[in-house]
């Protein structure tokens, strides 16, 4: 069962329509839609709301003034950190000045989207426009600022050092700089964030369903801002078609106005984000400027690596500094880089705000230490896989201490892993040794054919903690609940598989619910590769303790030791004894003494059937009712997954389009829960990295005008544009928790920029040092290339 | 993303919609490009006029002649049609770069050429071939010839009232081969720039007629005789060797295409020389040697 590809359970559910999304919900719901800054940077003047009024269906129109205290005031700081020395958060409307494209500052209720649109649209806001700052570099020099109150639009400036890292450079028989640049991308769910509310005035409470990866972080927000108690605010999750980072922010503006109107209005209230607003109201990520100088030996050990990076945080900070702090803490990969010195600045600009996307700065991270390692090859005229091989942390090394401070405030500390081993597996799978001469024949038939290796290692399964319950119920069905929500990984499939195995019961009795606050209601939520990890650990738990209580009950049932009982296929039996055995169905009956019987199974748990000790209180001291029980998982630290890729790519020596020929990946995430499941994560991973590579970019014009804003011009790869993907696994169990495992939600995105780039740079010998890379930027590289050699690469022994 | 108010039409016949026409509106066909400009509400016409319950107007006529697509002639249908294929191959080989099959599904050929968006393929298709759109309007019939019909980005010469009834593709000639080579960014993209190549050879394999037309390069369709560096290609040279390079660099020169988000205007000139030569090259291997 741990460990069998099986099937994923919600499959047949999803594929074939069956799926409750949003806004598959509420019907009947009143509509809202918002008015946004069609400005980057401007002040509001005014908001004259006139024309509006005769829109038949027309139910309200608010602006901030018309918010109370709480509700409009600027959104939480999420993740204060203490070198953020100039968050800021936007209001939920905008009260006097407007800091990006897409910012909302009116709200409109109707009785449906059409008409809200159509009010929405005659909205008169006079803006007095103020000069926009665009781009890492202008928000660097910090002519503008976006914040009057933010000297050098820097809201953050953070070091990290081990060791001495300038001078180890400077001491380094070999020395290298350069520059790095990434443009933004976003993590595009199809299916944009959604909230419905529905205000009960008679109880006095709201039960909220939002398109979220976070149902306990946006109840907690929303009790705290509209002044109500947590047990009257309930908030599900229902199915959400992706979420890839974007919708753990919270709570969104949108997401505190729908709940906090349905209450105003007593109505029920619905905003389904389009298409448009997404682009320009949610996040986006990716997006720094890196440079770079490094010191190695002559076999291309590192002995100081220097990196300063200027990260472009947009123009709020609701999530903190995650993105750049694990850039910074996840560039070391799986290499020992000597001395290292990380600093970075995260600065403001009139842009969409920048939070985590699948990956959360790692491949900014990866592509900066693989970009070096090709870098070091070229130079020494070595081959890329040993230059990594002579950095890599040996196996017996871990654990391994970083000497870094991870995004959970915790010590960079790696728990296991095999990095020689999955190289040898990489190498094999993608055909390393060899390839110069595929690459040469292919040269003689007019053909340019590179090849490109990236690793990484990606700490997974941040705490602090999650939870699971477990209830075997008198049909003997298992119930699995857990706080954390499900974007689509497959949950219903492992949570269940992790059930099944510990309590021996076939995994058809067993139903998996996630993101529902009357379920479960402390969590965290789902992102960082964390949800098998955390909630997979804590399910396990829970389910030991229901085991553990089924053995006692079924002991003094069957009078044996619970030592010499197994449960298997859901029924309780004496160990090489099958004629002693009692379904647990019936231990569930019995761990609930009754005093009425409701069926007849009830009747063996009413007061005049059990026997039992007349000294002694039905529920023993200690005891609870039920064949139930809850558990937490809490873990010191993260655990610490790897991988490696490794492409083959064609470069069309006239058109200089760029086709994948072939696409490996090993990976390791410790114990397998399902090895189908992590493939899907995996591929799924390289399909966001493949368009990060080659297609997606956010285009701003100088006046913070999103250009692309739409599916036509932001180019996500389609399924033609995805290579097929041959998958090696390796399996290095985490010492660090129960069931062996490590987080694989991420991985497939992370080191796909630097492996395409590696690969490129091999076919064209020219230096790739930005990405995405689209066939006309390919053009201009090559035209550049053929005037500076500065440009050119000697050709790599492959 | 929801159109602002409309009025909405469902005529029977063609009568009853050239006379909603009359009244003002917007003709939807496969509403593949003019939905998304509802939703986006880039346009806002009072009424549509939605022809797809108008029977008749879906034929596909195939004669010795050419191939008539009337209005409701899905892409699809013409792509997969043996007849039209065989009639002018060209047509084939150009929808199959036309988005993706479920859009080619619902899409038409005449609402794309209606819709005359600079990087479609079909208006190139129309322009190469001299082919020619029927317009009906309550007062009367015309026929426009491509080279009338585009008169700028998302602009043709219909006039409000028209309705186009169908788009005539003339056939293949004698000894005439074609060829269609695009670049898209993805599959199914509209082009960054594309070229439709007609070359018509004599009994002893020799280029005696070559055109292209491009789309992507300009506002309307871009056709260029080619002919004269085409020949040039050859001299010297067996039969069928031809350097296309001459009649590459020759379009290159005659160009002068912008740029956007997706391509800037050197890439596509560039591109502009290596489809054409791609597009020759094959038309000329697609023309039957002897017979027709
Ligand atoms: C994702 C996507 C990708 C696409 N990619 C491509 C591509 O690569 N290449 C390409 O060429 N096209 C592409 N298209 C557009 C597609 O081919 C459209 O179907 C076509 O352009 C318009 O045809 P339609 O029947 O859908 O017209 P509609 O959308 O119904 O109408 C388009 C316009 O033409 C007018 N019109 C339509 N029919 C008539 C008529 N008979 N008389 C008068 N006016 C008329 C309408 O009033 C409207 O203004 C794409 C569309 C989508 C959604």
């Amino acid at each position: 069962m741990f460990g069998e590809p099986i099937p994923r359970r919600e499959d047949p559910r999803l594929l074939t329509g069956q799926g409750r999304y949003l806004d598959d919900l509420g019907r009947g719901a009143l509509a809202a839609a918002f008015v946004r800054s069609p400005h980057a940077h401007a002040r509001i003047e005014g908001i004259d709301v006139d024309a509006a009024l005769d829109v038949d269906g027309l139910v309200a129109i608010y602006t901030h003034e018309d918010l109370p205290p709480g509700v409009g005031d600027p959104l939480p700081l999420l993740i204060p950190h203490p070198a953020l020395t100039h968050g800021r958060t936007a209001r939920p409307l905008a009260r006097d000045v407007v800091r990006h494209v897409g910012e909302p500052v009116a709200m409109v209720v109707a009785r449906d989207r059409y008409l809200a649109e159509d009010a929405a649209e005659r909205i008169r806001v006079d803006y007095e426009v103020l000069p926009a700052v665009v781009g890492i570099e202008n928000a660097a020099a910090a002519e503008r600022l976006v914040h009057e109150d933010v000297p050098g639009n820097v809201g953050a400036h953070l070091v990290q050092e081990v060791g001495d890292a300038p001078a180890a450079v400077a001491a380094a028989p070999h020395r290298l700089e350069f520059r790095l640049d990434i443009e933004r991308s976003a993590s595009m769910p199809l299916e944009g964030r959604g909230v419905y509310a529905r205000w009960d005035p008679d109880e006095g409470s709201l039960r909220v369903y939002s398109s979220t990866q976070t149902s306990t972080g946006v109840r907690m927000a929303l009790a705290a801002r509209l002044g109500l108690p947590k047990t009257k605010v309930e908030v599900i999750a229902p199915d959400v078609g992706g979420g890839f980072g974007v919708k753990v922010v919270h709570p969104w503006p949108e997401e505190v106005l729908v709940p906090w109107a349905a209450r105003l209005l007593g109505r029920e209230v619905k905003w389904t984000e389009d298409r448009r607003e997404h682009f320009v109201g949610a996040a986006h990520e990716r997006g720094q400027v890196q440079r770079v100088r490094v010191g190695f030996d002559d076999a291309g050990r590192i002995l100081g690596l220097d990196v300063t990076i200027l990260h472009d945080h947009g123009a709020y900070t609701p999530y903190g500094i995650i993105v750049p702090i694990v850039t910074s803490t996840q560039l070391p990969g799986p290499y020992k880089p000597g001395a290292y010195r990380v600093e970075f600045t995260s600065l403001y600009t009139n842009t969409v705000i920048v939070t985590p996307y699948r990956g959360a700065g790692r491949p900014q991270g990866v592509f900066c230490m693989e970009r070096t390692m090709d870098k070091i090859a070229a130079h020494l005229g070595l081959d890329r896989a040993e230059v990594r091989a002579a950095n890599f942390i040996r196996p017996e090394e871990f654990p391994y201490d970083q000497g870094l401070t991870f995004q959970d405030g915790r010590p960079l500390i790696y728990d296991s892993g095999d990095y020689p081993r999955m190289l040898e597996m990489i190498k094999e799978l993608i055909g390393w040794d060899g390839f110069a001469e595929e690459r040469e024949a292919a040269r003689r038939e007019g053909r340019r054919i590179g090849i490109g290796l990236g690793c990484y290692v990606e700490g997974t399964g941040v705490g602090p903690y999650e939870g699971g319950h477990v209830e075997i119920d008198s049909t003997g069905r298992v119930h699995v609940a857990t706080g954390l929500t499900s974007q689509g990984q497959g949950h219903q499939t492992v949570f269940a598989q992790i059930a099944a195995a510990e309590l021996g019961v076939p995994i058809e009795d067993v139903t998996v619910a996630t993101g529902d606050t009357r379920r479960f209601g402390y969590a965290v939520g789902t992102f960082a590769s964390r949800a098998a990890v955390m909630s997979g650990n804590a399910i396990a738990l829970a389910c030991r303790r229901v085991r553990d209580k089924a053995l006692r009950i079924a002991g003094e049932a069957l009078e044996a030791d619970p030592r010499d009982l197994e449960i298997t296929d859901g029924v309780v039996h004496v160990r090489g004894d099958p004629t002693a055995a009692i379904p647990l169905r019936t231990v569930a009956v019995l761990a609930n003494p009754l005093r009425y019987a409701f069926d007849e199974e009830a009747r063996r748990a009413t007061q005049f059937a059990v026997g039992g000790s007349p000294d002694e209180p039905p529920v023993p001291a200690g005891e609870e009712p039920g064949l139930e029980g809850r558990d937490y998982y809490s873990p010191v630290r993260s655990t610490f997954a790897s991988g490696m890729h490794a492409a083959v790519v064609e470069t069309d020596p006239e058109t200089a389009e760029i086709r994948i020929l072939r696409y490996a990946v090993v990976h390791d995430c410790g114990r397998m829960i399902n090895p189908r499941i992590v493939e899907g994560q995996i591929h799924g991973g390289v399909a966001q990295g493949v368009g990060g590579a080659l297609y997606e970019r956010m285009v701003y014009d100088e006046s913070g005008q999103l250009l692309n804003a739409s599916f036509m011009d932001f180019l996500m790869p389609y399924a033609t544009e995805v290579p097929r993907i041959r998958t090696g696994h390796l399996e290095t169990p985490s010492p660090l928790n129960p069931l062996g495992i490590k987080g694989a939600g991420e991985a497939g995105v992370i080191p796909v920029s630097a492996v395409i780039a590696s690969a490129v740079e091999d076919a064209e010998g020219i230096r790739i040092d930005a990405m995405p890379l689209s066939p006309d930027g390919l053009f201009r590289l090559r035209r550049r290339a053929a005037v500076d050699p500065a440009l050119r690469v000697e050709r790599l022994p492959a | 993303m929801k159109p602002p108010p409309f009025d909405y039409r469902a005529p029977r016949t063609l009568e009853e919609a050239l006379e909603d026409l009359a009244e003002g509106g917007k003709v939807l066909a496969g509403g593949q490009s003019l939905i998304p400009l509802l939703n986006m509400r880039l346009a806002a016409p009072e009424r549509l006029i939605d022809i797809n319950g108008v029977a008749s107007l879906d034929a596909l006529e195939v004669t010795a002649a050419g191939v008539r697509a009337g209005a409701l002639a899905r892409h699809a249908a013409v792509e997969r049609s043996a007849e039209a294929a065989a009639v002018q191959p060209l047509l084939r080989q150009a929808l199959r770069h036309v988005a993706h099959p479920v859009i080619r599904n619902r899409g038409t050929v005449v609402g794309s050429l209606a819709h005359a968006d600079p990087a479609a393929e079909l208006p190139a298709v129309l322009a190469l071939l001299d082919g020619h759109v029927e317009a009906a309007s309550a007062s009367g019939r015309r026929t426009v010839a491509a080279a009338d019909f585009f008169t700028g980005p998302l602009e043709s010469a219909l006039r409000p009232e028209e309705l186009a009834t169908a788009a005539f593709f003339p056939a293949l000639p004698p000894r005439t081969g074609t060829a269609f080579a695009e670049l898209a960014r993805r599959h199914g993209d509209y082009a960054l720039v594309g070229a439709a190549a007609l070359v018509t050879l004599d009994d002893d394999l020799r280029v005696r007629a070559a055109r292209a037309a491009y789309l992507g390069v300009a506002d309307t369709p871009v056709v260029l005789d080619l002919t004269g560096p085409a020949v040039q290609g050859q001299e010297g040279r067996p039969p069928g060797a031809v350097d296309w390079s001459a009649a590459a660099a020759h379009a290159v020169a005659r160009v002068n295409p912008g740029g956007d988000i997706h391509a800037g205007a050197d890439y596509r000139r560039h591109l502009v020389g290596v489809l054409t030569g791609r597009a020759l090259a094959e038309a000329a291997r697609n023309a039957p040697p002897g017979g027709t």
